[in-house]
């Protein structure tokens, strides 16, 4: 709005102090309606790819593919729920940053903690498995760090 | 909604907040910014004990039933009603902040009572879902006898099938799944829970303050839009919790 003055508090009842640019009021909820259609969509392609799954039998990198496909699915509606019907994509970019730039957090903690989940699974499959009788070793002649 | 600020405008020079909200609602994303990590803690962790083992129950078997169905296989359906129920009390939620801010307090009672509706029959189905998982048994292999265990925190009936071994029903036998799972499970959504029963006693009492004529006698629905805030980013977790639970 032209109006708008530097640092002007353009509405008498202004929410709070400290807001120096009052948002204005959508004309209509088309926005709204549209949002909850693509976030109605999303669920549903999430929904055929969890399902394909059960309907065939998926393994290795077809399995891990779909997966991801619902990963991304998901991300797009969280984006949808926090920059619509949150309105973060709304706000100045002081907020938005505030907001996400910790959440690139994340990346290193999923992607550490999962490693190490990993790294004890094949621990597991490496020492846990119950050795056919034949092979294993009397105690006196296993030596330290040679278990395997 | 949208803001108009002029270009190249100094939001660093003092004076004013450089992020253009009111203090409480700075506050609210910023406790809704640790919430997430807290949820985010529990699904890694989900994930990394999902990951260190070389068997995990698939979704499409644990979560097929439905209630009044009997035993009627519907893989995902519940779910999906229930996932539905959310986004649509998001819609709801969203609709009533739109009316604060035109501030027709009618409007926003309506879209309150709406949104309370869809929380509480989120909650109605968990509760359901939650009995169903731990009352209704299934055969198990336990120490060389075929035992009838529901899901718990201690006990995982969803193990691999047991070749060429049929209980009494004609149903096949299963070894104890992971123990994490029901852990896992009933901690997060547990938890999740918890926030939309919170979500629920707050839009309660903003349901009978926007009756009460509070936020016409204070000149603006700000409480409404916090309030929102809460609720949009329950159905966010749930977004995720229905990812790694039921999806994956």
């Amino acid at each position: 709005m032209s109006q708008h003055e530097h640092d002007h508090h353009t509405h008498a009842a202004a929410a709070s102090p400290e807001i120096t640019f009052e948002h204005e009021p959508a004309p209509n909820t088309k926005r709204i309606w549209k949002t909850f259609w693509i976030l109605l969509c999303l669920t549903i392609a999430e929904l055929a790819l969890g399902l394909s799954h059960y309907a065939f039998d998926l393994h290795g990198w077809i399995l891990l593919f779909l997966k991801g496909g619902m990963i991304i699915l998901s991300l797009a509606k969280a984006v949808y729920i926090v920059s619509i019907f949150m309105h973060l994509g709304d706000e100045i970019r002081n907020m938005r940053l505030t907001v996400l730039v910790p959440l690139l957090l994340f990346i290193w903690f999923i992607l550490a903690f999962l490693w190490d989940g990993v790294a004890w699974k094949d621990l597991r499959n490496k020492y846990d498995k119950a050795p056919p009788t034949e092979q294993v070793q009397p105690h006196g002649e296993q030596k330290p760090g040679h278990l395997n | 909604m949208s803001t108009h600020v002029p270009a190249g405008y100094k939001w660093w020079t003092g004076g004013k907040s450089p992020f253009n909200v009111s203090y409480g609602k700075l506050m609210m994303w910023v406790f809704l910014l640790s919430d997430t990590f807290t949820f985010g803690a529990l699904l890694i962790s989900y994930g990394t004990i999902r990951v260190s083992h070389n068997y995990w129950p698939d979704p499409n078997h644990v979560f097929n039933a439905f209630p009044l169905m009997g035993h009627a296989n519907l893989p995902l359906a519940f779910v999906s009603l229930m996932t539905f129920i959310l986004i649509m009390s998001s819609v709801t939620m969203v609709l009533a902040v739109h009316e604060g801010h035109k501030r027709n307090r009618a409007g926003v009672e309506k879209w309150l009572l709406w949104t309370i509706l869809g929380g509480s029959l989120f909650l109605s189905c968990q509760a359901w879902e939650w009995t169903h998982m731990i009352t209704g048994s299934h055969s198990v292999l336990i120490d060389g006898k075929i035992q009838e265990i529901g899901s718990t925190i201690t006990r995982n009936p969803y193990g691999a099938v047991v070749p060429g071994l049929l209980d009494s029903h004609g149903h096949a036998v299963t070894t104890p799944g992971p123990v994490g799972f029901g852990g896992f499970f009933f901690g997060i959504t547990g938890f999740h829970g918890f926030h939309v029963f919170s979500g629920v006693c707050l839009l309660a009492l903003a349901y009978f303050w926007t009756r009460g004529g509070r936020f016409d006698r204070l000149g603006h629905y700000e409480m409404i839009e916090k309030i929102g805030l809460y609720w949009h980013f329950v159905d966010l977790v749930w977004v995720f919790v229905f990812l790694c639970f039921y999806l994956i």
